[in-house]
């Protein structure tokens, strides 16, 4: 019979348009920031220090997020600034999921011994303080984007590795895995094809928040200096430089922590927007 | 004079076209065991919400009443409605495992209701408690008011929440599917129970159930639903002899009967389905229009 | 042989994790405690018994989903008892299993003809799509709920998918736990009178687990009673309703609710 259950629609589409429109701006942003950058991000002219956004008064024309104290195009800096951001998020990122779901899909759909090394693996892992474990990576491997990355992999695939367990082991109960082994189908084929399609969404989720969390890791490296060695611009760095100056220059602040959180949101609600739209179930 | 009446009850999922509850219309006797019967998504678990007033917040009622003892509960305010049927009413839930809460002891998960909405002293209820521990046949109610829900088997939790339901004497439970899960032995009993409980005690019963099977050994009075819509209200006695509406016959004929295994589970035929469904569809029209 | 399935002795306990000591091994529960039984070529068995009975527990050891600590079971000659997955999968697409649970037991991210097809493709047959079409007319849906997902079917319908899939790689034999418990009514209905059609259509050997004995009369020729682990009573179907032998079968029979007013029923 037809019955009221199943009405109700979910609204999809502008999340997901929000968040993938602000990303690829970034993206072609961080792509073609060379080309498209209105100045120099380096070009210091200390005549042209502290100038307001183009909307206020004071301005010089091309300059249109201002400039910071020694007169450095606050735009272009945001706009190589991205490059760093890009991709930690993207390269950090995608390395912690595999790494991360690997692990756990095969912790928690082949259990047994399997499951013990690699849960122990991850209790002993996880014990580790992470900031000190990042600090000190650091201070050994030196200061680089790969530094970075390296740091965020090793302390975050155990975050994967224990939710991306526990939604495989949940999975593995079904009765439909059960069908797959009466069929005849042998364990990896069973994990790979029956099993990770039904974890896949959870997955996207972590990877897109864990993306955005690299982006606010690399923030706050760079804001204490201990991120990329060279003079690139981070959004991080500039944040940095601008709290000195915040009561004559708040622009110089404010537009790089814009930008920033606007893009960590974008990477949260793209995973929940990817999922609402392409989940089969859902829909 | 009835104790619970409902009329001309409709409800739908917010923002949705079609209504949950079809202008439901039926009346419980002080005393009285009404079953209310009907395939999944046919509303029978709805209308019980809505007279407990626990109707999940993505439903809403559209028009109708729901007069207990008398008075319409849609037409009171929230604080005063939730106080009535606390006083009033007990449910009788389906699932004895989430049902209790399993951070806290027995004693207190019965006693509480008693305590702050009905006003007793806390002996009061604790004795209460015990005798109707004992009344359900539990052999030790002392240990059991003492222990934790996980310390007990499915059947006597459900016996826990039979006692409850019947604590401070409510004239109306609501007893939604509660032998659904269990085996048919345990079924047995715990039927028995409810049935001797509400005749000691002579509550009105509304019960919630998909198994016409059990409706003929509890209910005196029954109302067969489809889809929101009431198709059929009578009594059991005249509803086994002879079933009125098509759908209602067919929902008989499908109903397992081992002493009768050839005249038994016969799938309800396609033209039925679609003459009660144009039925439905007919009271839509009417009720978009008027 | 005239005898699909030879049981004997069966037994099968799994270790209490709950109980388990730090160092050593769990305690075990004893699930299945000594069954011995044929299941005749062409026959429909019904297998009844409470929760707890074992009764579940002895359909998975039938189709090696589990493997016995004890006993043999005998499947067309062949000892599967503890055959390991590679002896056990060319036998595989000869017993087929029909899950309980139409929610769950679908893979919600799969196609119909997807969780139909698969296992066809695993073992090697050839014009699947034609096979699956088949499938899906035998239980009376239509061929383009192919491309629909679980959860755009109802129960029963999900139901019939099973069995499809079941069916579509013609197996001798066909285990169905519980199958019918989760339905409506009508759905119910509708599904066992496919299954009567199914097994004189296509000649099927049918284990069919439930704890209702009014489904069982209607479907099953010989009917198990279990009770803890163990057969209290078996015989053909129309003697255990006439004249059921074993205490534990009266009182199910006395338990059941009869749409009745007039059964006698205390």
């Amino acid at each position: 019979m037809r019955d009221g259950r199943g009405q109700v629609r979910r609204k999809v589409g502008l999340r997901l348009w929000l968040s993938a429109g602000w990303l690829t701006l970034l993206l072609l942003a961080a792509l073609l920031a060379p080309w498209i950058s209105p100045k120099d991000p380096l070009a210091q002219d200390l005549f042209l220090g502290r100038l307001p956004p183009f909307w206020m008064a004071g301005t010089e024309p091309g300059y249109w997020l201002g400039t910071d104290s020694l007169g450095r195009d606050v735009l272009s800096r945001i706009l190589h600034g991205a490059r760093v951001a890009m991709t930690v998020a993207l390269v950090a990122g995608t390395i912690t999921c595999v790494i991360g779901a690997v692990l756990g899909l095969l912790a928690g759909f082949l259990r047994g011994w399997v499951d013990i090394v690699i849960s122990r693996l991850i209790d002993i892992w996880m014990a580790f303080p992470p900031v000190l474990f990042s600090i000190l990576l650091i201070a050994v491997i030196g200061p680089g984007l790969w530094s970075i990355i390296l740091a965020i992999v090793v302390i975050d695939w155990t975050r994967f590795a224990r939710v991306v367990r526990a939604e495989a082991m949940g999975q593995g109960a079904m009765d439909y895995v059960a069908s797959a082994q009466v069929a005849g189908r042998g364990r990896m084929g069973t994990m790979l094809v029956e099993i990770l399609p039904n974890v896949l969404p959870t997955i996207i989720v972590l990877l897109t928040l864990e993306m955005g969390i690299a982006v606010i890791v690399e923030a706050i490296l760079s804001f204490v200096n201990l991120s990329i060695s060279t003079d690139d611009p981070t959004w991080g760095g500039m944040i940095a430089e601008g709290r000195t100056s915040v009561h004559q220059a708040w622009w110089v602040l404010v537009f790089p922590l814009i930008t920033l959180f606007l893009t960590v949101l974008s990477f949260s609600q793209l995973g929940e927007g990817l999922k609402d739209r392409f989940d089969p179930v859902l829909r | 004079m009835s104790f619970l009446e409902v009329r001309n009850l409709s409800a739908r999922v917010r923002g949705a076209p079609d209504r949950l509850l079809r202008d439901v219309s039926l009346s419980v006797a002080p005393g009285e065991v009404r079953g209310l019967v009907g395939e999944s998504g046919a509303g029978k678990s709805m209308i019980g919400k809505a007279v407990l007033g626990i109707l999940p917040r993505a439903v809403e009622v559209l028009c109708g009443e729901i007069l207990l003892g008398g008075t319409d509960l849609l037409r009171l305010p929230p604080a005063e409605r939730r106080r009535r049927i606390g006083a009033t009413c007990a449910l009788i839930p389906q699932d004895p495992l989430t049902a209790l809460n399993p951070s806290r002891r027995i004693g207190p998960q019965m006693t509480d209701r008693l305590v702050d909405i009905l006003g007793w002293t806390r002996a009061k209820a604790d004795a209460c408690a015990r005798d109707l521990l004992a009344e359900v046949q539990i052999a030790d109610p002392d240990r059991v008011l003492r222990q934790y829900p996980h310390e007990l088997s499915g059947g006597m939790r459900q016996r826990v929440l039979i006692a409850s339901a019947f604590a401070a004497e409510p004239k109306l439970i609501v007893a939604d599917e509660p032998t659904t899960a269990l085996d048919v032995t345990v079924q047995k009993e715990v039927l028995r129970l409810i049935a001797g409980m509400q005749a000691r005690h002579g509550t009105a019963l509304l019960f919630v159930t998909h198994d016409l099977g059990v409706v003929s050994k509890v209910c005196q009075s029954l109302s067969v639903l489809y889809a929101g819509m009431v198709v059929e209200d009578t009594t059991v006695r005249d509803f086994f002899r002879a079933p009125a509406h098509p759908y209602a016959r067919a929902l008989l004929a499908a109903t397992p009967k081992y002493t009768d295994p050839d005249r038994s589970l016969v799938p309800v035929a396609q033209d039925v389905l679609d003459g009660v469904q144009a039925q439905v569809d007919a009271a839509d029209r009417g009720w978009r229009n008027g | 042989m005239a005898e699909m399935f030879q049981v004997r002795d069966l037994r099968l306990s799994l270790p209490d994790l709950g109980r388990k000591p730090l160092l050593g091994a769990a305690p075990r529960i004893d699930i299945l405690r000594g069954l011995g039984f044929d299941i005749a070529k062409g026959e429909v068995l019904g297998i009844v018994g409470g929760s707890g009975s074992g009764k579940s527990t002895l359909g998975r050891a039938l189709v090696r989903l589990l493997e016995p600590t004890g006993g043999s079971i005998v499947f067309e000659g062949t000892d599967i008892t503890h055959l390991d997955e590679t002896g056990l999968r060319p036998l595989r697409r000869r017993f087929q299993m029909i899950f309980q649970d139409p929610m769950s037991s679908l893979n919600p991210r799969h196609r119909v003809g997807t969780i139909i097809g698969a296992p066809l493709a695993l073992h090697g047959f050839d014009g699947i799509p034609e096979r699956v079409e088949q499938a899906l007319d035998h239980v009376g849906l239509p061929a383009a709920f192919r491309s629909r997902y679980p959860h755009e079917l109802s129960g029963g319908q999900r139901q019939r998918v099973g069995i499809a899939r079941a069916i579509a790689m013609e197996p001798d034999f066909i285990l169905a736990d519980e199958i019918v418990s989760g339905l409506d009514v009508s759905s119910q209905a509708q599904v066992l009178t496919l299954l009567e059609r199914l097994v004189a259509e296509l000649g099927l050997t049918l284990a069919f687990i439930s704890h209702d004995l009014s489904v069982i009369r209607r479907l099953c020729s010989r009917v198990l009673v279990l009770q803890h682990g163990a057969i209290v009573e078996q015989a053909a179907t129309d003697r255990l309703f006439a004249a059921p032998q074993a205490a534990y079968t009266r009182d199910l029979l006395a338990a059941i609710p009869l749409p009745d007013p007039d059964q006698v029923w205390v």
